[in-house]
């Protein structure tokens, strides 16, 4: 949740404000022009499984691109420093590689359309109920949280009362995946893709200039925070303090392995646009090809965030007026002129829209096909379930507009909310992860490693670690040695049921359990998908290379 | 073949999405060549305290080719390799 210093208001003009409307006009014009392809409810959730490689691949990126990310990571930026590349480079490039090479071939060859959907195949319907469930309300509050943090950012740099700010970009969402369903939320997250570079390119080299390029850069900040500050592992051994509160091995374990592969292979609102690839191989290349940018895009976030941090001495402390989470807004005040800065202000907004949409659009889906359609109507035919579709979607975002509302009143119950449901994803990835490689693993294992793990982060988090029974020295160590203990309880509660229940039956596990071929999924590759830049092995395997590549400037 | 797979095989031979969606390249060319126009304009006419402000650079002038350059990538692409439609695989069901 992000609280704009007052005095951020950006000279706007006419002609930022002319390049503000067309985007939301072009916006609009997308979810129209997309309506025509939209005739069944796979048309409506899953782009009807027919969108080439790169567009969802850039939409991947584009889904975990939304503004509460960028404003976000450049706050870690000022306030870390260069530490925040291990969100990118080990927080997110080796988890996406593993979705694409290794687990793809069972969410999309298992035609299942959602995340919930795949528990229900390989385990049972407690473990499917518990997930839709609990995935259905985090995304609606994600996706208030994300219209509430919008309005501060507006109404701090635009003026606009939030109320207004809210409303206005609740309806835009409401009407464009209303009407044009997945494929209108994918192609505007394609577009603001580009707008965003567009719009954070400018300001990291204006701020570079600004502050006497890399060099100088490198000197204030070295002279004020010490050297480590400019490193990505200095001052992480284990027992040495450091503002991150977390060692190495925290970092490599709790953020790079557990966090990091909770989020991005089990979080529905990304593997949602891998499945809506035309094929096997382009499901693959979804997040492969999301990495690349994904590898580079920390520049352009955290600059902007260490120029603020040499700009303004003081931010983030009593001293100052401003907050990290301003680095970005500042910079854009202090150094884009009006034509830029239109650009940089449609870039910020498209990217709250977009981070809300996403969560909208994995809502929908997830209420329909998971909740509704298997446990309350059952059985009818396909309009019915677009029609519902359309319903709930329109339904969902009303709800997040409540919940805007409700954010602005009671904002700690709301930061408190976001910090307990983050404690749901760390146990998905272990039963994932048992369940695609351990035809054993019996169908009520799936729940009660869920249970279990989720209840053994929470207990860390909120009784070990809060009530100061062990020390970490910050929130964040704390978070990532939570999500060690509860992929470890998960792990162990899993075997233990497993050992004294019933398997799943062998016929039912085709496709969804390593070792085993769903049938049907001897589709020839498609013309094309030979060539050597579009083989996933070589994608994958490139990406871990560049990524670890990128440390070494960093490390010494 | 499990009932999901079924019920998904059917739908996907009904969807409509890879024969009547329209090519985003479409729409990324044209917004970011209109965008890119407008950007350079005010770049030709910035005034000297735009240029002060942008630490002398002329940012506006600069993105706004840089924009105009990637529209017109997507849409020299969209000529070039324009989107084969998919051969329906049941003829009745692709009249509109």
């Amino acid at each position: 949740m992000h609280y704009l210093a007052e005095g951020l208001r950006l000279p706007t003009n006419g002609l930022d404000y002319a390049i503000l409307a067309i985007y939301f006009a072009v916006v609009l014009g997308i979810g129209f022009a997309a309506r025509r392809s939209v005739k069944t409810s796979l048309d409506f959730f899953l782009s009807g499984r027919s969108l080439p490689a790169w567009v969802t691949g850039l939409a991947f990126v584009a889904a975990n691109l939304g503004a509460t990310e960028i404003l976000g990571m450049a706050a870690t930026g000022a306030q870390y420093g260069v530490a925040v590349v291990h969100w990118y480079w080990i927080g997110a490039i080796p988890a996406m590689v593993f979705l694409g090479l290794v687990m793809m071939p069972f969410y999309y060859g298992s035609k299942v359309r959602s995340v919930p959907e795949f528990l229900l195949q390989r385990f049972d319907k407690s473990a499917h109920l518990l997930s839709s469930v609990l995935f259905a309300f985090a995304s609606i509050l994600i996706a208030g949280v994300n219209l509430y943090a919008l309005s501060i950012v507006v109404e701090a740099l635009l003026g606009w009362p939030q109320w207004v700010s809210i409303v206005v970009a609740g309806f835009f969402v409401l009407a464009y995946i209303t009407i044009g369903g997945l494929s209108s939320a994918i192609y505007n997250e394609v577009l603001q893709f580009f707008v965003i570079l567009a719009a954070l390119i400018p300001l990291t080299i204006l701020g570079l200039k600004r502050v006497g390029g890399w060099d100088g850069l490198t000197g204030s900040l070295t002279e004020r925070h010490g050297g480590d500050f400019m490193t990505a592992w200095g001052g992480t051994g284990i027992g040495d303090p450091n503002p991150l509160g977390a060692n190495w091995l925290t970092i490599v374990l709790g953020l790079g392995f557990v966090l990091s592969f909770g989020y991005w292979t089990t979080n529905f609102a990304e593997v949602q646009r891998a499945l809506s690839a035309k094929n096997l191989s382009a499901a693959k290349r979804t997040p492969l090809i999301a990495a690349f940018p994904k590898i580079f895009i920390v520049f352009i976030v955290m600059i902007p965030g260490l120029v603020a941090a040499v700009l303004v001495p003081k931010i983030g402390t009593a001293g100052s007026d401003l907050t990290y989470n301003d680095a970005i807004p500042l910079l854009m005040q202090e150094l884009l002129p009006n034509g830029v800065l239109g650009i940089a202000v449609t870039g910020l907004l498209a990217a709250f829209m977009a981070g809300m949409a996403a969560n909208v659009s994995s809502f929908n889906t997830v209420f329909t096909a998971d909740i509704w359609a298997k446990y309350v109507v059952k059985g009818r035919e396909d309009t019915y379930y677009l029609k519902f579709g359309r319903l709930i979607t329109a339904i969902g975002v009303m709800a997040s507009i409540g919940t805007a509302f409700l954010a602005a009143s009671f904002s700690n119950i709301m930061g408190y909310l976001q910090t307990l449901f983050s404690f749901f994803n760390v146990p998905m990835f272990v039963v994932f992860i048992i369940g695609m490689f351990w035809k054993r693993a019996s169908m009520k294992s799936g729940v009660w490693g869920l249970v279990a793990g989720t209840s053994a982060a929470m207990v860390n988090y909120f009784v070990i670690y809060k009530q100061g029974v062990i020390d970490i020295p910050s929130d964040q160590g704390a978070n990532f040695v939570s999500a060690i203990v509860g992929f470890a309880a998960g792990a162990v509660v899993m075997v233990l049921v497993t050992l004294f229940t019933a398997p799943k039956p062998e016929a039912e596990l085709a496709g969804l359990v390593y070792g085993t071929k769903s049938p049907g999924m001897e589709e020839l590759p498609q013309e094309g998908d030979q060539v050597w830049y579009r083989k996933p092995a070589l994608l994958g395997w490139g990406a871990i290379v560049l990524a670890a590549a990128c440390y070494i400037p960093y490390s010494f | 073949m499990s009932e999901l797979q079924r019920e998904v095989s059917e739908l996907e031979a009904k969807s409509a999405t890879a024969a009547r969606l329209f090519d985003i390249r479409r729409i990324i060319g044209g917004l970011f060549v209109v965008y890119g126009v407008i950007v350079t304009i005010a770049g030709i006419t910035a005034s000297d305290a735009d240029l002060k402000k942008a630490q002398d650079i002329n940012i506006n002038l600069w993105t706004g080719l840089a924009m105009l350059a990637l529209g017109l990538f997507f849409l020299v692409w969209l000529k070039l390799r324009p989107a084969v439609a998919p051969v329906p695989s049941e003829p009745g069901e692709q009249s509109p």
